[in-house]
């Protein structure tokens, strides 16, 4: 380097000072970034300290909903209406499942899952996050739950669980009534974003009281707080939180009326409301032919599904909270209540030659009655002798009775979706069809015809509050805040002429004495009624079954001393005496004499070709057989 | 000296200090492998233990190496390395896909981790080589430039845009300490502001994405921004002092992903805490600052920029892993040297380390001789 001369030297000097000078920016900017990380390390593991332990420990910890079991739903003496089975079932967890493919072959080889089973597996487990389980297969028959089982070893993920399923003991009997169970809808998720509602196996009510009563039967979840590693892996099970099942709800129904009302009705299409006189608690609430509860919490089939919906006799309709009836001559009770307080004289005589002109119509009565009082009115059901009175009483005063006991009236029942159907009077006419009340719309009101309809539960409550002489008020729930029951604001000395009529319905010369009750000591007091469903005038006969009057009959028993009241309507019955009375007559006997009543039914079911639920197998089977063989035409 | 009369003195000679302070990192390394395996040494631990001690023994022997010969295999060692680059690149054209390594039989080379090393000698070289006046001129840069560039885009296109970063990093800095025009650094950084956007429109899609959750790593905590969000949450987590050996939840119930590799000090920081981190980073900082020790001591011009250098290799490898770990950068699959599992990166920084060591070597000899 000496070699070089001066100017050189100076270079080297400067290169050796540039040197140093960089070297301190180099040791400088590593300096600087090393403190930079100290102070990010000091600020993750200080000040945001509590935030991520807080994540971590979510993470770390995650809580397995367990489904808390629903409440029962008994009668009014303490009968299960609706309980829990234990059952089998199949779930898995997507984030510990090693191979789907080979999973779920085996699993639909062993569960014997069908193509849409597996499409559906396939959806939930994309939708799945974190330790979501998915249900593969519920109500596993033991022996498929037990192959399972046997080969849970290559089958990560796989969750073999006992669940509980829902059960109604009484099926179809009970369908209207307490509807039934399901798993909730993706629309009920968004609304409250529940995760207990997307765990599998849980189900909310879908219809009737399980949907209305819902809040009383779920209960609350219990959680099983368990440590998992990110995939899905079970390394410890912390303290559970138990869970709590729902609350047992108690009905004012009496289960074997209800079944016995059910069965009864046989194949016919109809509905059937019991009452407690004393009280307004509803006995039985029957709408027939009805759907299996229980296949519908199990999830339908396609089959019965479309043979429900396809049927004419409506199962799935529930007839009692949405039936709506032109009420026929079950109005005339309440009608003749209505005279009376009029101050019409019950021994007023009436000349029935076999109908009577109003305006310039003739209206026709079901028979010539000749001279009749109101008493023989009732009995007979002659209209002739409503249709004269209606013309010198006031409409209005008149419907404002029939109201008054019942019929078009709206009553507060945990029953969704209820109808309550109209009792018209010139007010109403004014303001639905701007018109006035005619004398004609006095005599269709007065045989249960023209603008009136009434549902089930109003044919039970008007015989029960004549039978009774108070204001009662249908009750399903037991327990709870009783509101006092009023008197009705009528003379009792109208209402025992109204009571005696009726009795003679049955017990005398009426239209019903088919119908008394097989008892020595009790006396059964009712009124017939025949709704004209087809056109006035075409009584009678109709072998269209679509095209026959609707038959209902109101009662109450024993004649005396009332302590139940009975409405059924038979949708197509014919005449009121001949369909419906017969059913109420069976019925009214089971509460006071369960074994002779059961005589009648276990003689007529075998008539019919076995119980409810053998015609229904038969049915179902015969359903099936017919849709398989509609499938296999076209190939 | 007293310790050379008992001691025998080439074991005397050795850089004590340095060895404990690596054999200490690299002991926290194995603990942490330890506990990531679930309490285990395999299949980690004694892997990484026998190919630490491996390539420590490789460092020492490295370390009697005269500086004129590390000199004189700068440029031969330089080109075998960039013929072993091109290699890879044909192989992975061949074989259609992204290829890292060359397979040799025995063993998996990765050309561009010998780069690291490598382009730091080379460069040293070229600026000692370079007349002292020259420095300021245009000849003083294209060389440097083309010397880096050309394994750069090679390395850029294997894709391995860390270790791409890496070499680009370390060759600048012995640009810079040899004396090239600040103006050079802070054009070049105007100029990198510049071609961010029209590097991000070449990168791969992978590569984009990580950008993407480098800038919010919360906006898919599930998706791709996962890994950044985990290893914050396990460091965050482990507070002062952390959760304790083998307690580590977010590690040990895998919520940390690659908990042993590039993610290995979340993993030690949440059993450890803050103390655990702080210590390691200290002490790789004393050994960075040995190295750049070692660049000032230098008599040589070679010796002061190939020690500046091989020095700043190592910060790099420490402080983008950290901070990528911690998020303050993306994630771009740099591991921590000595701690993260691997065998390359402990081979990188050992050699690093054996020639800082044969430098500094021989600036005690010559020092002594003079």
């Amino acid at each position: 380097m000496k070699i070089n001369g001066g100017a050189k030297r100076l270079t080297s000097a400067y290169q050796s000072l540039t040197f140093s000078r960089r070297m301190l920016i180099a040791g400088g900017t590593q300096a600087a970034v090393g403190a930079v990380l100290v102070g990010r390390l000091g600020w993750l593991s200080v000040a945001e300290n509590e935030h991520y332990q807080l994540l971590s420990e979510s993470n770390r910890v995650q809580l397995i909903i367990v489904p808390p079991r629903r409440g029962w739903i008994v009668d009014r003496h303490n009968k299960p209406i609706a309980i829990n089975r234990s059952d089998f079932r199949v779930d898995l967890i997507p984030e510990q499942i090693e191979d789907t493919e080979q999973t779920l072959k085996t699993l639909a080889d062993l569960l014997e899952l069908s193509v849409d089973d597996v499409d559906r597996i396939l959806k939930d487990m994309k939708a799945a996050r974190g330790y979501q389980p998915v249900q593969v297969a519920e109500n596993v028959p033991y022996e498929n739950y037990a192959k399972v089982v046997v080969r849970l070893p290559e089958l990560p993920g796989v969750q073999p669980m006992r669940g509980y399923s829902r059960f109604y003991p009484d099926g179809p009997a009970v369908a209207h009534l307490v509807g039934f169970v399901g798993a909730a809808s993706a629309k009920d998720y968004e609304r409250d974003k529940n995760p207990l509602l997307i765990t599998p196996g849980f189900k909310i009510g879908k219809e009737g009281l399980e949907k209305t009563l819902e809040d009383r039967l779920r209960g609350t979840p219990g959680g099983q707080r368990v440590e998992l590693t990110a995939r899905g892996k079970l390394i410890r099970e912390l303290e559970p939180k138990p869970d709590r099942s729902g609350n047992t709800v108690q009905l004012t129904i009496d289960q074997g009326l209800q079944q016995y009302a059910a069965r009864r009705m046989g194949d016919q299409s109809g509905a059937l409301v019991a009452m407690d006189v004393a009280s307004g608690d509803l006995l039985a609430f029957v709408s027939m032919p009805a759907y299996d509860p229980n296949s519908f919490s199990d999830g339908i089939g396609r089959t019965e599904w479309r043979m429900l919906s396809e049927s004419d006799h409506f199962p799935l309709l529930n007839k009692v909270a949405q039936g709506l009836y032109p009420s026929g001559s079950t109005i005339k009770p309440a009608m003749a209540l209505g005279f009376l307080k009029q101050g019409v004289d019950p021994h007023r005589r009436v000349h029935c030659a076999g109908g009577l002109k109003i305006g310039n119509r003739y209206f026709r009565c079901d028979a010539v009655h000749g001279s009749v009082d109101m008493h023989q009115a009732i009995e007979r059901s002659c209209n002739t002798y409503f249709w004269a009175t209606g013309l010198i009483t006031d409409p209005g005063l008149t419907t404002e009775m029939v109201q008054y006991l019942g019929y078009g009236e709206q009553f507060d029942l945990p029953i969704p979706a209820q109808r309550f159907g109209t009792m018209p009077n010139p007010d109403w006419l004014r303001k639905k069809y701007k018109r006035e009340w005619q004398g004609y719309d006095s005599a269709n009101t007065s045989i249960g015809q023209g603008y009136v309809l009434v549902n089930p539960i109003q044919l039970a409550v008007m015989p029960a509050r004549l039978a009774s002489g108070k204001l009662l008020r249908p009750r399903l729930l037991m327990g709870g805040k009783r509101e006092p029951i009023g008197n009705l604001d009528v003379d009792p000395a109208h209402l025992e002429i109204v009571r005696k009529a009726m009795s003679a319905v049955v017990n005398e010369h009426g239209t019903a004495v088919a119908s008394k009750l097989p008892l020595d000591n009790v006396l059964m007091a009712g009124k017939t009624g025949t709704a004209q469903v087809f056109k006035l005038g075409s009584r009678g006969h109709q072998s269209n079954w679509a095209l026959r009057d609707h038959a209902l009959f109101v009662a109450f028993a024993p004649a005396e001393q009332p302590r139940y009241a009975i409405g059924c309507i038979i949708e197509h019955g014919g005449f009121g005496a001949s369909a419906a009375a017969p059913i109420v007559r069976d019925s009214m006997t089971f509460m006071f004499d369960q074994h002779k009543a059961m005589e009648t039914l276990t003689a007529l079911e075998q008539e019919w070709g076995g119980t409810l639920a053998e015609r229904n197998a038969r049915r179902s089977a015969a359903f099936e057989a017919a849709a398989q063989a509609a499938l296999k035409r076209p190939a | 000296m007293i310790s050379s009369a008992i001691i025998p003195q080439p074991l005397a000679r050795l850089p004590w200090r340095l060895i404990f302070l690596i054999a200490g990192i690299a002991g926290i390394g194995l603990m942490t492998q330890y506990s990531a395996a679930g309490g285990s040494i395999r299949p980690w631990a004694l892997r990484q233990g026998i190919t630490f001690i491996l390539f420590l023994c490789l460092a020492v022997v490295m370390s009697w190496t005269k500086e004129s010969t590390i000199k004189s295999l700068a440029f031969p060692i330089y080109g075998v390395v960039l013929i072993m680059l091109v290699m890879v690149e044909m192989l992975g054209f061949v074989t259609k896909g992204a290829q890292r390594w060359l397979d040799i039989g025995f063993i998996r080379l990765q050309p561009s981790e010998f780069m690291k090393p490598a382009i730091v000698l080379v460069l040293a070289r070229f600026y000692e080589l370079l007349p002292v006046g020259d420095i300021r001129k245009w000849r003083a840069i294209w060389p440097a430039g083309l010397l880096i560039g050309v394994p750069a885009l090679l390395i850029l296109v294997q894709p391995d845009l860390g270790t791409c970063v890496m070499v680009v990093l370390g060759g600048v800095t012995v640009m810079f300490v040899a004396g090239v025009p600040m103006r050079l650094f802070l054009g070049g950084l105007g100029a990198l502001a510049v071609a961010a956007p029209i590097a991000f429109s070449m990168m791969h899609d992978y590569q984009r994405k990580r950008v993407f959750i480098f800038m919010d790593p919360e906006s898919d905590p599930l998706g791709a921004g996962y890994h950044i969000s985990q290893s914050k949450i396990a460091i965050g987590s482990g507070g002062i002092f952390g959760k304790g050996f083998l307690n580590g939840s977010q590690s040990h119930l895998d919520y940390l992903p690659e908990g042993h590799t590039d993610f290995a000090f979340a993993t030690m920081v949440e059993e450890w805490g803050l103390l655990g981190g702080l210590l390691l980073i200290l002490s790789f900082a004393a050994v960075i600052r040995w190295g750049m020790m070692v660049s000032v001591h230098s008599r040589s011009r070679f010796a002061q920029l190939a020690a500046a250098g091989l020095s700043a290799t190592i910060f790099f490898y420490v402080s983008i892993n950290l901070m990528m770990v911690m998020g303050l950068a993306p994630v771009v699959g740099i591991p921590l040297p000595l701690v993260s599992f691997g065998g390359s990166a402990v081979m990188t920084v050992m050699l690093c380390l054996g020639l800082l060591m044969a430098l500094e070597r021989q600036q005690r000899t010559t020092s002594k001789l003079a």
